[in-house]
């Protein structure tokens, strides 16, 4: 009694790719780069692959490349478990399994003539990155932009390159902070919340992207709301275990969500309440 | 002369069952339904009616599961044991894919080639139709249509026998999932027993009105259907539990901090039984292996659990730690936010989770403990009921 259109393809099935590129970004964190020759795999900022290491495992990563250019893609991986760890273990010409790409992007669009503040910690720099440099990509519709980094130590900031580069030439207002600083740091010592009060922007007209640990991004709600900001133009994104990326492993639900497939960037109200609630 | 269309009831007699098996298994399906196996009414192949579970009947309670022998000519006189169709439909293990490495840096993925296996259920109850309806939710009707299930789910046949007899656990009337049932298959039968031992057959699809032409029947008279109303009704009495639905979604969202949970969790084991047991649960983990060699590489997908720690994992620790959290997260999600991701609650009231439950956790107990609001006393712990039926 039942007809079904079998899908063709499995959804849990990588296509390999072969890395180009593996960057040492700070001592546990690799920015891998694969070069799709056929099929590049269109994205938007914000978000995620699953990828895959031969007889290793699978891990839910942020695609840390320029939307505008799917023909390089890459992702920034910090080594905390068995997939991490070997992920920062490969070499160039080692081939990786990637599906995606996976959950809602970053809302830009309403950020378009408005001040867009995207505040980063720690490797949460890697799920914004596709956002600045889309936003410097289209620099007029913006108002001011403005970066605020933080850091456990200076070795620990990610795309220092791309800090002094956006800082330098393409008006972005890059602010970077670390939490306990080292002999040669000039820059501001805290967390990076402590930035929020002291950025010039207009609160009542901006969007900000947050990324980083969930307390951070609870503390940066907080403060972004302090000074004015509403609490419907604060996004960030969250993490979970994740498992197939498409909703139906049940792994990454916080209350009636699924990060994978409703997020994993939300506004600040529809996930307020839920990360409020201790082990929910 | 053309028998009963979509809609249509007919009567045939007991021995019918084993033509309608036979007829099924030369049509190429396989026949799951009812059988006893290790002291336990399961499901499993089916080759002829004797087969089936005929002379026995089960006790349920929490955290009790009873099959005794009794006399009579009942084929389904029963309630349902611990398996359920998600065991064919959604197999605890499934193997995605494998890929195969020469040995440096590259490998090739070979996706699983999915057959699609007819297979006709047999005997499925009210609560299990709704089961396989809000898996067909969670599976097919989503964003994202999943290769196994779909496949698993493309070429099966319905057939409901409605239930007269509800075990001490059930409480599918409350959920509105049976005993009656209408639609949702391909044949629905109803054992009759007042009189000569009979089925109503009652024709859910083209595909049951063919089958139907093909088993010795007669018209159902007023007489049948008047028997069956009586069957359907007597057993919506026969609830063991009741679960009050109304306003349950936003109750339990509104007490997640109720002191209840620490009750709860004080008794759970987090030994995952109920979950294994749930006809709607579908979480699942993926496995990557290899071979020794490491010449092949396996992705196989099994059956997870809320109730594991590692569930939650995510660095830099599990988000659930607590036992509490995990039984919050199962019960909530099934009462509630299932609701908000689904349109449907996850539970279909068959009582699995409390009959397989080892410290015998009654879920409807912990819904009607948090609805009276109140800190929890002595007097709000579950009494094992005495007499499953």
């Amino acid at each position: 009694m039942t007809t079904l259109e079998l899908p063709t393809r499995g959804e849990l099935t990588g296509r390999p790719y072969q890395v180009s590129t593996v960057r040492h970004q700070t001592h546990d964190v690799v920015t891998i780069d694969v070069r799709p020759e056929q099929d590049p795999i269109a994205f938007q900022p914000g978000q995620f692959d699953m990828v895959y290491v031969y007889g290793v495992g699978e891990a839910a990563i942020s695609i840390s490349s320029d939307p505008a250019t799917p023909g390089l893609l890459s992702h920034t991986i910090r080594a905390v478990g068995w997939v991490t760890k070997a992920l920062n273990q490969l070499q160039p010409g080692a081939t990786i399994a990637i599906r995606g790409p996976y959950g809602r992007p970053w809302p830009l669009e309403q950020a378009q003539g408005r001040d867009l503040v995207i505040v980063a910690g720690g490797i949460g720099l890697a799920p914004v990155r596709p956002a600045i440099v889309q936003a410097l990509h289209q620099r007029e519709r913006f108002g001011r932009v403005v970066l605020l980094v933080g850091a456990r130590s200076p070795r620990d900031l990610v795309f220092r390159d791309d800090l002094d580069r956006w800082n330098a030439d393409r008006g972005i207002d890059v602010h970077a902070t670390v939490d306990s600083a080292v002999r040669g740091w000039t820059d501001h010592v805290g967390v990076v919340t402590t930035l929020i009060p002291r950025v010039p922007f207009d609160p009542e007209n901006a969007v900000v992207l947050a990324c980083g640990p969930e307390v951070m991004m609870r503390a940066t709600a907080r403060s972004m709301q302090a000074r004015g900001v509403p609490a419907e133009r604060i996004h960030v994104t969250l993490e979970r275990n994740m498992k197939c990326g498409v909703g139906t492993c049940g792994h990454c639900q916080l209350g009636p969500l699924f990060l994978c497939r409703d997020g994993p960037v939300f506004a600040w109200p529809e996930v307020a309440d839920l990360l409020e609630v201790r082990e929910l | 002369m053309a028998g009963p269309q979509l809609g249509g009831a007919a009567v045939m007699a007991v021995d019918e069952l084993d033509t309608l098996i036979l007829a099924l298994r030369a049509d190429g399906y396989r026949v799951v339904g009812p059988t006893i196996r290790d002291g336990t009414i399961v499901h499993a192949d089916l080759e002829r009616s004797s087969d089936l579970p005929q002379g026995w009947t089960d006790e349920q309670g929490p955290g009790t599961y009873r099959a005794r022998s009794v006399d009579g000519d009942a084929q389904f006189s029963y309630a349902v044991g611990p398996s359920s169709p998600k065991e064919e439909l959604f197999p605890p293990r499934q193997r995605l894919w494998t890929a195969t490495s020469d040995g440096d840096a590259s490998f090739q993925v070979v996706e699983e080639v999915r057959e699609t296996p007819r297979i006709a259920f047999l005997g499925l109850r009210g609560c299990e139709l709704a089961a396989i309806a809000i898996q067909d939710r969670v599976f097919l009707r989503g964003s994202y249509q999943d290769e196994v299930y779909a496949a698993n789910r493309s070429d099966t046949l319905l057939i409901a026998v409605e239930c007269g007899s509800p075990g001490g656990t059930c409480f599918c009337a409350s959920m509105g999932t049976g005993p009656r049932v209408d639609d949702g298959a391909d044949l629905i039968l109803t054992e009759l027993l007042d009189g000569d031992p009979r089925f109503l057959v009652r024709v859910g699809s083209d595909t049951g009105a063919a089958l139907l032409e093909r088993l010795t029947h007669r018209e159902a008279s007023a007489a049948d259907l008047d028997a069956r109303e009586q069957v359907v009704t007597a057993a919506a009495a026969m609830m063991g539990r009741t679960l009050d639905t109304d306003g349950l979604h936003d109750l339990l969202l509104d007490n997640l901090d109720h002191p209840r949970w620490d009750t709860v969790a004080d008794r759970c084991l987090a030994c995952t039984n109920c979950t294994l047991v749930c006809p709607t649960c579908f979480c699942s983990t993926i496995e990557d292996t290899t071979d020794l060699r490491g010449e092949k590489a396996y992705r196989d997908r099994r059956w997870d659990s809320c109730f594991g720690l590692e569930f939650s994992h995510a660095t830099p620790a599990s988000v659930r730690t607590s036992t509490k959290a995990r039984y919050r997260q199962w019960m909530t999600h099934k009462l509630a936010t299932w609701i908000d991701q689904f349109g449907t609650s996850g539970c279909v009231g068959c009582g699995r989770c409390i009959t397989w439950c080892p410290v015998g956790i009654d879920i409807t107990e912990e819904a009607a403990a948090i609805r009276r609001a109140s800190d929890p006393t002595p007097a709000d712990l579950p009494v094992p009921p005495t007499g499953a039926r």
